[in-house]
């Protein structure tokens, strides 16, 4: 910028028009007024409204503001008659639809007929000269400034504030007290046990049955066919007397049964399926919500949340999305009974990252 | 039934008769009579039964028979003379008449053309023709039927259907029945409208990509209490007034950033302006 309209140091190279300036570089602190400056235009003539000029059409906007004050006073009329036309009635839900909308249109005709009214009245009706206020400076004069010092001082003086050091000094030391007891509060929110091992651990133990969600009965390896999925969580958590639904949020699991030869199972896994049957944490690996949009074509399962895409016909592993780990899997087997039951605990935690997580 | 009315009979007469030792009737009358009366009614009942399933069995034959005609007609090119299964389409062995009920009677077979998704679209047969070819496919192996009347009324308890279908349909057909996207093109409908009994075909029998919930994981009961809870939807509009199409944020968000701000927007224009 500066080398271009200085001029000496670009130089003037045969074919430029460069108006030559004296060297003119300024020392800092100089102000620079530059001579082709733009000329303050100042403001713009003033534009008097339609209601100023013509009286016809000053007299039609008191009218309309007038009539909107008078809409207003229906809606608001409108607003009891529809509380009392359309009464809630129990068991019907659409009574309900009926009453909120009638009485809110009411009330909207009520307060907006008011405000829009008040605005067109000052924007058209009220004094509408354009007129320039200088701005003040935010500064005190002498005398306010040494009438509020005066002030304070008088108040220290009544008080004592700074010639009894033990009242003071007592004040500070209970203030600083008072916020104590919130963090005694506020700490309990947090579990009393140690949370890395919460996270970890689930309902699910050896021998523990999968059961349907919401019944609770158990399921049978026989009744799950081909293509099925089942909503499951661990038998006994109904039956949980707190906690219930941290304990689900934690061991909900999706249950599908997929033709053995699209299962592609890890040699260390291989143990963990029945027959086709596998069972993986409901809980995706990202932010923990709820993974279960299940193709049984596919085989691919999506989270809705942020499209995370798991394969299970491949250990669940990631196809899409912003999911870190494959979901984890539950190894499953039958008892005696022919009831699907756990073999353990999910081998790692389940859902999304956190602080100190090993894996 | 008759078998008992005639004991009683028998008891009634052969206690006057022990009383009555020198009666009109000969002691073994009551026997005798016993006996008629059960080859009597046991022979018209044998009778009756043989004619009717007779009966049925022909108009099954025929209708087995029909079906296949048409199969061979319309689904064979993909599916196989055989119903077994081509490069182009699955095997049918064992998927029941209650699929081709769904599949047909909601428009999805014949397949227009091959896509992540069949599409619904006008139904291409009379439901008397798909009957027919659902018994031609439910004759080469067991499958689901076609359920009773009582499992499909929709007259169940609407508050379980509603904690069944939060459960086990929601996260792809949305709370709402609204419908939602899958991957790769493919999508779960919307359940606004649709059949009953297609609701009930589509649970139990696992269509394209939607997983089967056989009558071991929801049972029948339950099958009827999620229609009850999705007629419910249909009836009951929404009491929070619009829904947007019930499909939640972004339906929801797009309104309120288009009309809520741009509202904001207009209103502040407004009140800086100048009236003319």
């Amino acid at each position: 910028m500066a080398d271009g309209h200085d001029g000496t140091t670009s130089g003037e190279t045969a074919g430029t028009v460069v108006e030559s300036h004296a060297s003119t570089a300024p020392s800092s602190g100089v102000a620079v007024e530059r001579a082709d400056r733009i000329a303050n235009p100042g403001f713009r003539p003033e534009r008097l409204r339609v209601t100023d000029l013509d009286p016809a059409k000053e007299r039609q906007a008191e009218r309309t503001v007038s009539g909107l004050f008078l809409l207003s006073v229906a809606g608001s009329v409108l607003a009891v008659v529809a509380y009392v036309a359309f009464p809630i009635v129990e068991g019907e839900p659409n009574s309900i639809r009926l009453n909120n909308l009638f009485l809110g249109l009411g009330i909207t005709l009520g307060l907006l007929g008011i405000g829009i009214g008040a605005v067109h009245w000052s924007k058209a009706l009220m004094h509408g000269h354009e007129l320039v206020e200088e701005r003040h400076g935010t500064r005190g004069s002498d005398d306010t400034r040494a009438k509020a010092i005066e002030v304070f001082q008088a108040g220290n003086a009544e008080s004592g504030f700074t010639r009894r050091r033990l009242v003071r000094n007592t004040l500070i030391g209970a203030l600083v007290a008072t916020p104590i007891p919130a963090i005694a509060i506020f700490r309990d929110l947090a579990p009393a046990e140690d949370p890395v091992a919460l996270l970890k651990q689930t309902m699910w133990k050896e021998g523990v049955r999968l059961a349907r969600d919401p019944s609770g009965t158990p399921i049978k390896a026989s009744e799950v066919t081909i293509g099925s999925a089942f909503h499951v969580i661990p038998e006994g958590l109904s039956e949980l007397e707190s906690h219930k639904l941290e304990e689900k949020a934690k061991a909900a699991v999706l249950l599908m049964r997929l033709p053995l030869d699209r299962l592609n199972e890890r040699d260390d896994r291989k143990g963990w399926s029945y027959d086709g049957i596998v069972a993986y944490s409901k809980i995706c690996t990202h932010v923990g919500c709820p993974v279960a949009l299940y193709e049984q074509q596919t085989h691919h399962l999506l989270c809705p949340c942020h499209q995370s895409e798991f394969d299970v016909a491949n250990h669940a592993e990631v196809i899409f999305g912003p999911a870190a780990r494959p979901l984890p899997q539950l190894p499953i087997t039958v008892d005696e009974e022919g009831y699907l039951v756990a073999q353990s605990d999910f081998a790692e935690p389940v859902g999304p990252s956190f602080w100190e997580r090993a894996l | 039934m008759s078998k008992r009315i005639e004991t009683d009979r028998t008891m009634h007469s052969t206690s006057p008769a022990s009383t009555r030792r020198a009666g009109r009737r000969h002691p073994l009358a009551a026997a005798s009579l016993l006996v008629v009366g059960l080859l009597a009614t046991g022979g018209a009942y044998a009778l009756a039964t043989t004619s009717a399933t007779a009966e049925t069995t022909t108009a099954s034959a025929q209708l087995v028979e029909e079906g296949g005609k048409l199969f061979a007609a319309n689904c064979a090119t993909c599916h196989g003379l055989q119903a077994a299964g081509t490069a182009a389409g699955p095997s049918l062995i064992g998927v029941g008449a209650l699929a081709v009920d769904f599949q047909v009677g909601t428009g999805r077979m014949p397949a227009a053309a091959s896509g992540p998704q069949a599409e619904v679209k006008p139904v291409q047969f009379t439901q008397e023709q798909i009957d027919a070819m659902g018994a031609w496919v439910a004759e080469l192996a067991p499958g689901p039927a076609v359920p009773p009347e009582r499992y499909v009324s929709g007259d169940g308890d609407a508050a379980l259907g509603a904690q069944l279908f939060r459960i086990n349909c929601a996260m792809c057909h949305n709370v709402a029945g609204a419908g939602g996207a899958l991957t790769q093109g493919k999508y779960a409908p919307s359940l606004a409208g649709v059949d009953p009994v297609h609701v009930y075909g589509a649970m139990a029998t696992g269509p394209q990509n939607m997983p089967v919930f056989n009558d071991l994981n929801l049972t029948p009961e339950e099958k009827n209490d999620i229609i009850t809870y999705l007629k419910y939807l249909e009836q009951n509009p929404s009491v929070g007034g619009f829904d947007l199409g019930a499909l939640g944020p972004v339906s929801e968000g797009l309104f309120i950033w288009i009309f809520g701000l741009g509202g904001l927007v207009a209103v502040t224009i407004w009140l800086t302006a100048k009236s003319n």
